[in-house]
């Protein structure tokens, strides 16, 4: 299997070429402010050389913060259409009403509140008003609105009323595109409903975007997949629906490269960055998720995103001595610029790092005058900081081995407090791009059994994930059960259980496969 | 009687959150109802329990059920307000105010959200002085005051009312299956008090507690300060462990959640252990097997750097915690108040110890 992976990142676009589960060839290259040039340079560069030029490449992998970013920085943001399926309840706090001022002043079209929804047990809270969704919809249609977000009360429990809301919808505004919060998040209105709400006012950006980079692969002559938060990937024209499904995969791709370099699947995961470095942990090869509310660009959000926690220390980190201190001031990317190492008058972490012998970059006679107890002092600091993160973002005492990648990989010491053992990875400055080019298939299902035991019920939720994984293009031999989740509905009878399971396998080999179906199906598409 | 600013209710919510002592769900969605009743020109005052009249009445409110049934209801201003009207109809006389039943957790924001709609002060007092997941455990059972009728509201067009009961405990077994029928949650009115009640059994000026303490966290996250230290020293109280948390237990029974937190010690109380147990509030903490702090002090556990209160529900390994205890109110600490909300009303066989009694051990 030949694939190509690539980090778009705010910096940096790393591209990878893996080779029957190796690296064969990385490129580093700056990011452009159009993203699709960079990753033109990339490619160009990777497949400059004949020898890989000569082959063929089975898929490329994009993995991209380029949403997020858009986010933060309040750019290229559509107007949306928000309808709420909820009434009587939840009528003081329409959607958007925890946003900041400026996000919802560029976001926030015109607010639907419409009686429906679903009680804790499953049970309707009121019917579904169909007539007043109708009426809506033909409002939404004379507005001309593209974007719609659709959110009733308790509808990861039953999504049925968003579900008619999009058909209804569909019906009556087919050229709007329609986000369910069911398809994004779990429990917690507000917020999923604001993942819902972010995923609409980025669609137009996603479909613009992707279309660049299916350009710009085009050269490839290979199906192009986007990387999801769950380091799975999804076929590039399904994943412009989704487009906050992609907001954390920079860290996902980082963590899952970073366990395919070691071959540890349970591990901690340190990335260090020019100024942040992440944390997270690896659960059979997977991130561990975050089940708690995460905010993206001051919006509370709640759907399936690693659990991480990023604290200000990177190789660009800023070192102080009086009172001493180590970041999270950082000169980030003009480190190669101010650096005292690279010429410039600045002490930062790399040069510590330099001084210490830890690491070979620049000219370290620059670093020579540096006093011995300041670097000392330095390290000990970043050290101190490493080891109380690590440990905070542990879920148990027991001894976990870690893995250190990014480019800042070396101000991670090779004993830490509560780490059996620290391990360094070639190539994991571009973890992020190898994570890409592995990115696995998946399957999901989520339904609810009548009338079978826990076991029964789980076991036909795992069959029906692994036949979906397989029609997306998942190899049957190497699929594996990712997440098993299951809920009992009392008010329903015959012992009535919702089950949720997750499968995921590598890609099979596109020959034997339909391409035309390739890519994760968590569900058809249309149905977003 | 003074109008708060919404300054006040941004540092209610955060106070209120640690008088929860874990439990009692987050003040958010309260907070962002109060945001939106603020900017919509409303405004709440403050008045103190002393300046009721005796044959004054008062509505005393709160939102009944389960949090996580709560996140996706969310919390409507309007239903509070209309389940104080429901009960005022009942009365055939005005309520003068309307206060808290528990001043802890997403309840201590309630009373504000009906005075909002209803232009009625909020008395500053509640019943439990914190958060406590039963109706027979506050003041007011605690007196033997009168504890019918109670009205449960849901926005459906469902006012439901319990109308006689002979107590407390059959108030809680009652409404709680009224509440369960209503999807878990439901807006309540309970019984009404009496200005001579409130004068004489009401946990008072707990409100001005709960904004003085979320005051000061926010003063001192602002300026980098330690806002543990700023809580002991606005809520009078004893700091009995800083630790790490290292293991949580939980399970679900009979609509609880209980379990037990244990937390490492660290600095001074390296190589001892601090192990809570819980039911949905924090409950026993016990210091190397020694039982330590008890119902109906406060329990909090805060986190060290930020000084917010973790909830029950959500703490978990790792958190570096300081355990704060705060004093319980008088009312609780004779021989009928802890039978209500004593550690034997939770099942554990201790003879209440106030931590104030005790030095510091180490």
């Amino acid at each position: 299997m030949r694939r190509i992976g690539i980090d778009v990142g705010g910096t940096n676009t790393d591209a990878v070429l893996l080779e029957d589960g190796r690296v064969a060839h990385a490129v580093k290259t700056p990011t452009t402010s159009d993203v699709t040039t960079g990753i033109v340079t990339a490619l160009g560069e990777l497949t400059r050389r004949p020898e890989i030029a000569r082959g063929r490449i089975d898929g490329v992998v994009i993995g991209t913060t380029h949403f997020v970013n858009a986010v933060v920085q309040r750019r290229d943001l559509a107007r949306v259409v928000a309808v709420r399926i909820g009434l009587p309840a939840s009528a003081s706090l329409p959607p958007f009403c925890d946003w900041p001022a400026d996000l919802a002043q560029r976001v926030r079209g015109e607010v639907f509140m419409i009686e429906g929804g679903h009680d804790y047990d499953g049970r309707p809270i009121v019917p579904f008003d169909e007539i007043a969704m109708l009426r809506v919809a033909r409002q939404i249609r004379a507005s001309g609105t593209r974007s719609v977000a659709v959110a009733a009360i308790f509808s990861p429990l039953d999504p049925g009323c968003e579900e008619r809301a999009r058909a209804i919808l569909s019906e009556e505004c087919p050229d709007a595109s329609v986000t369910m919060s069911h398809s994004l998040g779990r429990i917690g209105l507000l917020e999923r409903e604001n993942a819902a709400l972010l995923n609409a006012a980025l669609i137009d950006l996603a479909r613009a975007t992707i279309a660049g980079f299916i350009a710009a692969v085009r050269g490839v002559a290979a199906p192009l997949y986007l990387t999801q938060n769950d380091g799975t990937m999804m076929q590039a024209e399904m994943a412009a629906a989704l487009p906050v499904m992609s907001f954390a995969s920079g860290a996902t791709n980082s963590m899952r490269g970073a366990a395919f370099l070691s071959g540890l699947t349970d591990a901690m995961v340190i990335d260090v960055g020019g100024t942040t470095t992440d944390i997270g942990q690896l659960r059979r090869g997977f991130p561990r998720e975050a089940n708690s509310v995460v905010e993206v660009g001051g919006v509370r959000t709640l759907f399936r995103m690693p659990d991480l926690l990023s604290i200000g220390l990177g190789g660009g980190s800023l070192v102080s001595a009086d009172p001493l201190s180590v970041g999270p001031e950082s000169v980030g990317y003009r480190l190669i610029e101010e650096g005292l190492v690279f010429g410039g008058n600045t002490v930062t972490a790399t040069d510590v790092a330099v001084a210490a012998g830890l690491v070979q970059i620049g000219d370290d006679r620059a670093v020579a005058d540096l006093p011995r107890s300041l670097v000392q002092r330095a390290l000990d600091l970043a050290r101190a900081k490493i080891e109380d993160s690590v440990d905070r973002m542990k879920t148990d005492a027991s001894e976990l081995p870690l893995i250190a990648v990014g480019g800042g990989a070396f101000l991670v010491p090779d004993r830490l407090a509560g780490i059996s053992q620290v391990t360094h990875v070639p190539h994991g400055d571009c973890a992020n791009a190898v994570g890409a080019a592995i990115a696995q298939v998946s399957g999901e299902t989520d339904q609810i059994y009548r009338d079978l035991s826990r076991e029964e019920a789980i076991a036909a939720a795992e069959a029906q994930a692994r036949e979906r994984a397989i029609v997306a293009g998942a190899e049957r031999g190497t699929l594996q059960t990712v997440d098993v989740e299951d809920i009992p509905l009392a008010y329903l009878p015959g012992n009535a259980l919702r089950v949720r399971v997750r499968v995921a396998g590598e890609l099979a080999s596109l020959t034997t496969q339909n391409r035309s179906n390739s890519g994760a199906a968590r569900r058809t598409p249309r149905e977003y | 009687m003074r109008e708060l600013e919404l300054d006040d209710v941004e540092a209610l919510a955060v106070g209120a959150w640690i008088l929860g002592t874990g439990g009692g769900g987050s003040p958010y969605l309260g907070l962002l109802n109060m945001r939106r009743l603020y900017a919509e020109g409303h405004r709440v005052s403050l008045m103190s329990p002393l300046d009721l009249a005796d044959e004054n009445w008062v509505a005393v409110v709160s939102n009944m059920g389960a949090p996580l049934v709560g996140q996706e209801r969310l919390a409507d201003s309007r239903n509070i307000a209309r389940a104080v009207e429901i009960q005022q109809g009942l009365l055939g006389s005005t309520f003068r105010a309307v206060m808290p039943l528990e001043i802890g957790g997403g309840n201590g924001i309630q009373p504000l959200m009906a005075a909002a709609h209803l232009g009625l002060p909020v008395v500053d007092a509640d019943t439990m002085g914190r958060a406590y997941p039963e109706a027979q455990m506050t003041s007011v059972a605690v007196g033997d005051l009168r504890p019918y009728p109670c009205v449960l509201y849901d926005p459906r067009g469902i006012e439901a009312v319990v109308t006689k009961v002979p107590s407390w405990k059959w108030m809680e077994r009652v409404s709680r299956k009224i509440c369960v029928e209503l999807g878990s949650i439901a807006s309540t009115c309970k019984a009404p008090r009496t200005g001579r009640e409130v004068k004489d059994w009401g946990i008072h000026f707990t409100v001005t507690k709960a904004i003085g303490i979320g005051r000061r966290v926010r003063r001192a996250q602002r300026h980098h300060e330690d806002p543990v230290g700023a809580i002991l020293d606005e809520g009078h109280g004893k700091l009995i462990f800083r630790g790490k948390v290292i293991d949580v237990a939980r399970r679900t029974t009979e609509g609880f959640l209980r379990g037990r937190a244990v937390i490492e010690g660290l600095d001074e109380d390296r190589r001892s252990r601090l192990e809570i147990a819980f039911q949905n509030e924090w409950v026993v903490a016990w210091r190397d097997a020694a039982p330590i702090a008890m119902s109906p002090e406060l329990i909090c556990v805060l986190d060290t750097v930020s000084g917010e209160a973790f909830g029950t529900e959500t703490i978990g390994y790792g958190r570096r915690v300081s355990v704060v205890v705060l004093p319980a109110p008088a009312v609780f600490l004779t021989p009928k108040g802890l039978d209500h909300v004593g550690p034997r009303a939770f099942g554990y066989d201790l003879d209440f110890r106030s931590v104030f009694d005790q030095g510091r051990i180490s």
